[in-house]
């Protein structure tokens, strides 16, 4: 070999997952139970990924509480909250696998609340027709990623946490590997895959008020991008209508729908229940944009609390319901804010919550138009369309986590080792270090900036002017991310991780920007001040993709749905 | 603008001999916690500074670290709570240092592994029944984020290599032996392999859990107390009896 490989350490397997939240481990389950050797990387500690802090439950047709909900109900409240551009492939595949991947996970060790009758327990959630969502009290994220570890631990899966990928490699077309960091020590580490499967969750972290952990920088979109693959439906970003407004370390932190699901309710400062107004019929358990923008209206109309945000109101429910149903809320808002919730209100307003839009995967492999590159979770797009239903996504995790295991094992079964360009490995390492320097500008500093004209100008409601601003504003950030410099050595340094991380949050950045300015109309999570209407011609998919010229951004038709399908969905109306 | 100065350990143990303190002026905002003071020295002062944080909510249990030597979440830790007396940040002391306050916890994945996993009894009947009412005991344990902390303020694992695996993996097994549908009995393997005899119930563990898990009462003694009948460990028996005199079960 040309290359001495003293600079990195260089490992085989046959299916690489990239991210180890929810859906990386269980297609790390997936792959390996079908035969697979499974290797997975994680940039945070095992066990701590994003998934943790989903609190109200996952969705599931199971019919424990209201025995009229089939899958069938379920499918069509995902169509139609998604506002009719969601794959309904995928909303399909969901509904109908969400319940065998709830027991599934009973089997494993899971233990979500009852009924009286010893099975399920399902509560209401904003826009399910039904109560749908399984759930263990207000912290099921938990649950879930506690479980999984436990059987990911139990296999001889290998398992690399803070390692933290800069590049997918390539041989020809194919994705055949891809080169990380170990965070803990410094080394370089390079993959030979036969598939991979990317599963790095949202990029929530391009916005400054977002309910979003630190690691969610949209990693695994711009690696996807970056290798070739097509991104979807990106100007979809989902606020949730309540994070915390205050104390100012945790503003934008979840408040969980669950606490409207058990009968909180919203109040402005004059203690009006403005639901009434904005949704008479569905009030606080309308779908997520719509509560957000009402939200957001009465605060920007002047009808906020002193903190800007309106009341989230539980305390008629009693002390012992609350601490019973909701006690990581109870403890949350008393240890951050000093507010007991069982007396006083809560302070919420909406903050940036889910990445409707990713990379544009094949419903039953969740393969993408890369051949050996598979993606899943919130990463990948398809399922959520405008908008996603509270509780969808950790059904998502599961039923896509798995379909992605086993499609990336079949897929290696067939594929042998591709062939790793060493002059890519060696230039890659170079590009890291090269952000090694005393002199330059700060990553954070760039990163702040990007978050700042994200909040502002690519808020709950847009408008062309301040969106193309933004996107100014991003293309000269793209200089200025080149230029950053980071003092230490490449061992645990967090303004490294920044400085590796600008690049993909500005690929993020960009394309929820320019699909927003594309889209001249309302629909859905995105909501424009310039084209307050749906327009029919638009009920299409947006596909971002890389050119030799920068970013593509092309409409595509929404897969037609078969017959059986439609007639379970109402109209669309205008 | 208030500032507060907190003094920060830092140590690269593979080119430093030793590590120092760092003291860092931090601007004060209302409601701050420990960890905002921290982000504020890796944003504005120096980003090298090596620490975990990932949530910011007390979820996930990454920011783990010593604040004037007490085991703690810094994201939990409010400035306002020390009342103008120094804040000084440590590593958890128990665990091999990687840089500054970043520590290498990996062996509990090791320990984690050596648990048997939940095994469901054989037969039950699908889909499986369970009252709330069985739920709520394992449902305890299950609060833990594994930020292990207890691991950290456990003076048997600082002080003595006994092989004990420590309080987060007693509350592991216990999670798993009080599931109402586990079929096994791990308190053989925590008294015999796991060395759980060595603990002597001084309930550090129980005082630093930020999820308020009552470690000692709830995991460790009914473990140590299963498995009386299978080895002798005079701490457990004296617990029973004593346990037994006052009516409690």
């Amino acid at each position: 070999m040309r290359y001495m490989s003293s600079e990195y350490v260089k490992h085989e397997t046959d299916v690489l997952i990239i991210g180890a939240g929810g859906a990386g481990m269980r297609a790390a389950i997936a792959a390996f139970d079908s035969g697979s050797s499974v290797t997975i990387l994680s940039k945070s500690l095992l066990g701590k990924a994003h998934t943790v802090m989903a609190e109200g439950g996952i969705a599931a047709a199971l019919a424990n509480v209201d025995s009229k909900d089939n899958w069938e109900v379920h499918f069509a409240d995902t169509i139609e909250e998604g506002v009719y551009i969601s794959n309904y492939r995928m909303a399909e595949i969901l509904a109908k696998e969400a319940p065998d991947r709830v027991r599934e996970l009973e089997e494993y060790g899971a233990l979500f609340d009852r009924t009286p009758d010893g099975t399920i327990m399902q509560r209401a959630f904003g826009a399910h027709t039904y109560r749908r969502l399984c759930h263990v009290g207000d912290r099921t994220g938990l649950e879930i990623i506690k479980t999984l570890e436990d059987q990911i631990l139990h296999r001889d899966v290998k398992f690399f946490d803070e390692m933290y990928v800069t590049k997918l490699l390539k041989d020809g077309d194919r994705v055949v590997g891809a080169i990380g960091l170990k965070l803990n020590n410094g080394e370089f580490h390079v993959f030979n895959a036969k598939a991979v499967i990317i599963a790095t969750g949202g990029c929530g972290r391009v916005y400054k008020v977002t309910s979003n952990s630190w690691e969610s920088t949209g990693d695994g979109l711009g690696l996807a991008y970056d290798a070739g693959t097509e991104l979807m439906d990106m100007e979809m970003i989902q606020f949730h209508p309540t994070g915390m407004v205050f104390p100012p370390g945790v503003k934008g932190l979840l408040v969980t729908e669950g606490v409207r699901g058990e009968g909180g309710i919203l109040l402005n400062a004059k203690g009006e229940r403005f639901m009434e107004r904005y949704s008479p019929k569905k009030m606080e358990l309308d779908a997520r944009d719509v509560v957000a923008r009402a939200n957001y209206a009465e605060i920007m109309a002047g009808r906020g609390t002193v903190h800007g945000g309106v009341y989230l109101d539980i305390t008629h429910k009693g002390a012992d319901f609350v601490k019973k149903k909701l006690p990581s809320m109870y403890k949350q808002y008393m240890d951050f804010a000093g507010v007991d919730i069982t007396k006083e209100k809560m302070e919420v307003a909406p903050t940036v919550h889910y990445q409707m839009g990713g990379i544009r995967v094949d419903p039953e492999t969740t393969s993408t138009n890369v051949p050996g590159l598979f993606s899943s979770g919130e990463v990948a797009s398809g399922l959520h369309g405008a908008n996603r239903l509270g509780g969808n996504s950790l059904a998502d995790i599961l039923v896509f986590g798995r379909r992605s295991g086993e499609g990336s094992s079949s897929y290696a079964k067939k594929a042998s080792f591709g062939k790793l360009d060493e002059p890519t490995i060696m230039s890659e390492i170079q590009r890291v270090k090269s952000f090694l320097g005393k002199s330059g500008t700060n990553p954070y500093d760039v990163a702040s900036k990007l978050e700042e004209n994200m909040s502002e100008g690519v808020g709950i409601i847009r408008n062309e002017e301040s969106l193309k601003k933004v996107l100014d504003a991003i293309l000269e950030l793209r200089q200025s991310a080149k230029q950053v410099k980071v003092p230490g050595t490449l061992k645990y340094n967090k303004g490294l991780l920044q400085a590796l991380e600008l690049p993909f949050m500005l690929t993020a950045a960009e394309a929820i920007v320019r699909g927003a300015i594309e889209r001249k109309e309302s629909r859905g999570a995105h909501a424009r001040s310039d084209y307050p209407k749906k327009n029919p011609a638009l009920r299409k998919n947006i596909i971002y993709s890389k050119g030799e010229s920068g970013m593509k951004v092309v409409w595509r038709d929404v897969p037609v749905m078969p017959e059986n399908l439609r007639k379970l969905v109402k109209e669309e109306d205008y | 603008m208030d500032t507060i100065t907190v003094s920060v350990y830092r140590h690269d143990p593979s080119s430093e001999k030793e590590g120092r303190f760092v003291d860092y002026d931090v601007p004060v905002e209302e409601g701050m916690v420990v960890l905002d003071a921290m982000k504020y020295i890796e944003r504005h002062i120096d980003p090298s500074l090596s620490l975990r944080w990932n949530c910011m909510a007390g979820k996930c249990g990454s920011c783990s670290a010593e604040i004037n030597y007490k085991p703690s979440l810094m994201c939990k830790a409010r400035v306002d709570s020390f009342k103008g007396a120094k804040i000084r940040v440590t590593p958890m002391a128990a665990f091999p240092l990687i840089k500054d306050l970043a520590t290498d916890v990996s062996e509990n994945w090791e320990l984690l592994k050596k648990i048997p996993k939940f095994t469901p009894k054989e037969g039950l009947e699908k889909p499986w029944k369970i009252s709330q009412q069985d739920i709520e005991r394992s449902k305890e344990f299950k609060k833990c984020i594994e930020c292990f902390l207890c691991q950290d303020v456990c003076h048997v694992i600082r002080e003595h290599h006994s092989g004990y695996f420590g309080p987060r993996h007693v509350v592991k097994a216990a999670s798993l032996d009080m599931h109402p549908l586990d079929a096994l009995n791990r308190a053989e393997f925590m008294n015999k392999d796991a060395g759980l005899g060595y603990c002597n119930i001084t309930k550090c563990c129980t005082e630093v859990c930020p999820e308020e898990i009552h470690i000692t009462d709830n995991a460790i003694i009914p473990e140590k107390e299963r498995a009386v009948n299978l080895f002798y460990d005079p701490l457990a028996i004296l617990v029973r009896s004593r346990r037994n005199r006052s009516g409690k079960k």
